[in-house]
């Protein structure tokens, strides 16, 4: 099964954070890419601008309408993604729980994929 | 540069729509596809399964705690991510409001990937990725 | 096909990318009547150059080769999208034209026309100016969103919705893809050399941040006036491209080794640069030929007067007064005002452009325009009034918003404080 790890975290804390600790999560991250990379579990990981340069697009009755910022202003925003591929959703959490910004704050919500083949 | 669209839609909108109106709209995306795969702007497109279907993992107390659902309870939930390669944000903007997902679905966010993280490991994965397939 | 072919000829298409693109993009917006549609059908005519080209090699006029591919994309999505439903009249129309006539003569037909048609719809008067500016960044200059967000320190997402709501704007008031009349002419030109100016300026003495130019910007807008200079060799436009070059000439002696500004009378002159002083001069004297003396033309001659000086002792302020006399005619403005007593007093001394500058008191623009208070300050300065000249440095300071100028400002009361008075507490 496919499965999309989806990295939420506070952009304000994050970016509060002294560099010496953002360096270490970013460097512990790589080595997590790694480590499923490796086990063959990897598919993708994209991060994304933060979200100051989002655009919205929404077309109420037809008529489009154009936005700046995220669709949802949420606590924590949407900072970037995994695509993997493993057994279940229980692998899917294992690998989910690595993943080293929960321990600064940062949220993770795991979702399967609509199969493509 | 590329970017993410993150395409929403309301779930209920889904279920209530007959099986016809289903069918129609996936035709039309998919035909959108083709359209952007022409221009050479597709680069990957995944539908997510509902949002009943997602759990979402915090850290608590110095452990990983997961939870039912999904991380925001919006009124429409993300229902799919389109990476697009495009000349700049207008462009993108451009690409997106012609996507028949717009109008039949929900809004769309589009957002430009950090290219620069992690130095050339994302792309080099996401070239591999699409030529797996 | 062997690598090192491939390689050449990607370089060859984004070359042509580079030169060509905007003519390209210019005369698919005239064809098919639509920006987006056009900017879409370009990008999809270079992606099958790329294909294309590798096996039947680069044709002999690839420009026509583009735009006629673009147009015959433009057409097979039309096809795609109605399917089997009847031809829309604009499919029928699009291949009427296709058919009638061989594109690769026809279709260049104009093409210069189509870049002056598209720097005149992205400088239309129907739209704001910062809609000016960032549509003919981004169309004509070919700068990415991204990039004039980062010039003009916005965020992306602000100008991407700026540009969309600019060209649905273009597209619902049906703005015309056509230069103007001649007897419109004047007034659209105009329009169109005050943005390059706003664009110039903004790159030139960017109008806030840490850094006081910005060069792309400035580099960008000489482009653009080279550009209308060839197009259409207008005394307003050649004035306007000698006035940018005159200023980008002394670009490097306006700034010191630690990034602090250097007044006018203070520069290095040798360090002015001399090829660019040269060319400016030729335009001048071409603009100077014509049948009018514009406003654009009359500043070039005023700081070129100063371009062509060895040193500041030297300067003749009565040239540039009587210059500083017929602008004012033409252009009746404060700021005209301001700057022409600054010479006066360069010229008769400090009392008599303080007095100039007094009867201006009054003026709401220059109450707030940092630059009055700064000049009324060095001219106290000099006529031995620390206190008056202190009171006019807090004033300069209070609106000013350039961090090098702030800091210039600065130093300048430091000074005056150095020489001995205390100063005024700002009020």
């Amino acid at each position: 099964m496919r499965y999309m790890l989806m990295c939420c975290m506070n952009e304000a804390h994050w970016n509060g954070l002294d560099e010496a600790t953002r360096d270490d999560v970013m460097t512990r991250y790589r080595s997590w890419v790694d480590q499923i990379d490796a086990a063959g579990q990897h598919v993708l990981t994209h991060q994304l601008m933060q979200t100051a340069t989002a655009t919205t697009l929404r077309s109420p009755a037809g008529r489009e309408v154009i936005t700046d910022g995220p669709f949802a202003e949420t606590r924590e925003q949407f900072g970037g993604f995994h695509l993997i591929d493993c057994e279940d959703l229980d692998a899917a959490l294992a690998i989910a729980r690595r993943i080293p910004t929960l321990a600064v704050g940062g949220t993770i919500e795991v979702r399967p994929l609509v199969d493509s083949a | 540069m590329k970017y993410l669209c993150f395409g929403h839609m309301a779930e209920t909108r889904w279920t209530e729509m007959s099986a016809a109106e289903r069918q129609t709209m996936m035709a039309a995306c998919h035909a959108y596809d083709e359209e952007l795969k022409h221009g050479g702007h597709f680069l990957r497109g995944e539908a997510l399964q509902p949002a009943d279907s997602a759990v979402t993992v915090r850290w608590h107390n110095g452990e990983a705690v997961v939870t039912d659902g999904p991380y925001a309870e919006t009124r429409e939930q993300l229902g799919g991510l389109l990476l697009l390669e495009a000349r700049d944000m207008n462009h993108a903007i451009q690409l997106i409001s012609n996507h028949p997902g717009v109008r039949l679905c929900g809004p769309f966010e589009i957002r430009p990937l950090d290219e620069a993280f992690p130095e050339g490991f994302c792309d080099s994965m996401a070239d591999t990725a699409i030529t797996n397939q | 096909m062997n690598p090192r072919t491939a390689a050449g000829l990607s370089a060859r298409i984004d070359a042509i990318y580079r030169t060509e693109s905007r003519r390209i993009l210019a005369t698919l917006i005239r064809l098919l009547g639509d920006f987006d549609q056009a900017e879409e059908a370009m990008h999809e005519a270079f992606a099958a150059a790329v294909e294309q080209w590798a096996s039947d090699g680069i044709p002999d006029n690839p420009r026509a080769w583009l735009v006629s591919t673009g147009r015959f994309k433009f057409i097979d999505k039309l096809r795609r999208r109605t399917r089997f439903d009847t031809l829309t009249p604009e499919l029928v129309r699009l291949q009427d034209d296709a058919r009638s006539n061989d594109p690769a003569a026809s279709e260049l037909d104009g093409l210069e026309d189509d870049r002056l048609r598209l720097i005149f719809t992205c400088c239309h008067p129907a739209l704001s100016t910062d809609a000016q500016v960032a549509l003919t960044l981004r169309e004509i200059c070919d700068l990415t969103t991204e990039e004039i967000a980062r010039s003009y320190l916005a965020a992306p997402s602000t100008l991407a919705q700026r540009i969309v709501r600019a060209k649905a704007k273009i597209k619902r008031a049906r703005i015309p893809y056509e230069v103007p009349s001649p007897a419109e002419l004047p007034d659209r030109l105009e329009a169109v050399l005050r943005v390059v100016y706003l664009v110039f300026n903004e790159g030139y003495a960017a109008s806030s941040g840490d850094t006081l130019t910005r060069q792309d910007l400035s580099g960008e807008a000489i482009r653009l006036g080279r550009l209308l200079a060839e197009l259409l060799p207008d005394p307003d436009v050649l004035g306007l491209l000698a006035l940018m070059l005159f200023h980008e000439a002394r670009r490097a002696a306006r700034t010191d080794d630690t990034g602090e500004l250097v007044r006018l009378e203070d520069q290095d002159r040798k360090l002015w640069d001399n090829a660019t002083i040269a060319e400016a001069n030729t335009l001048l004297d071409r603009a100077f030929a014509g049948q009018r003396i514009g406003a654009y033309t009359l500043q070039a001659a005023i700081i070129g007067v100063h371009a062509n000086t060895a040193t500041a002792a030297d300067t003749d302020w009565n040239q540039i007064i009587a210059l500083y006399d017929l602008l004012l005619r033409l252009q009746p403005s404060p700021i005209v005002q301001l700057n022409r007593a600054a010479a006066v007093s360069m010229r008769d001394g400090p009392q008599a452009g303080l007095a100039l500058l007094d009867a201006l008191a009054t003026d709401e623009a220059l109450a707030t325009f940092h630059p009055y208070h700064a000049a009324r300050a060095e001219l106290l300065r000099q006529l031995g009034d620390p206190a008056a000249a202190d009171h006019a440095y807090v004033q300069a300071l209070h609106y000013v918003s350039q961090t090098v100028e702030r800091r210039f400002l600065e130093k300048r009361r430091e000074s005056l404080q150095l020489a001995g008075t205390k100063p005024l507490r700002p009020g």
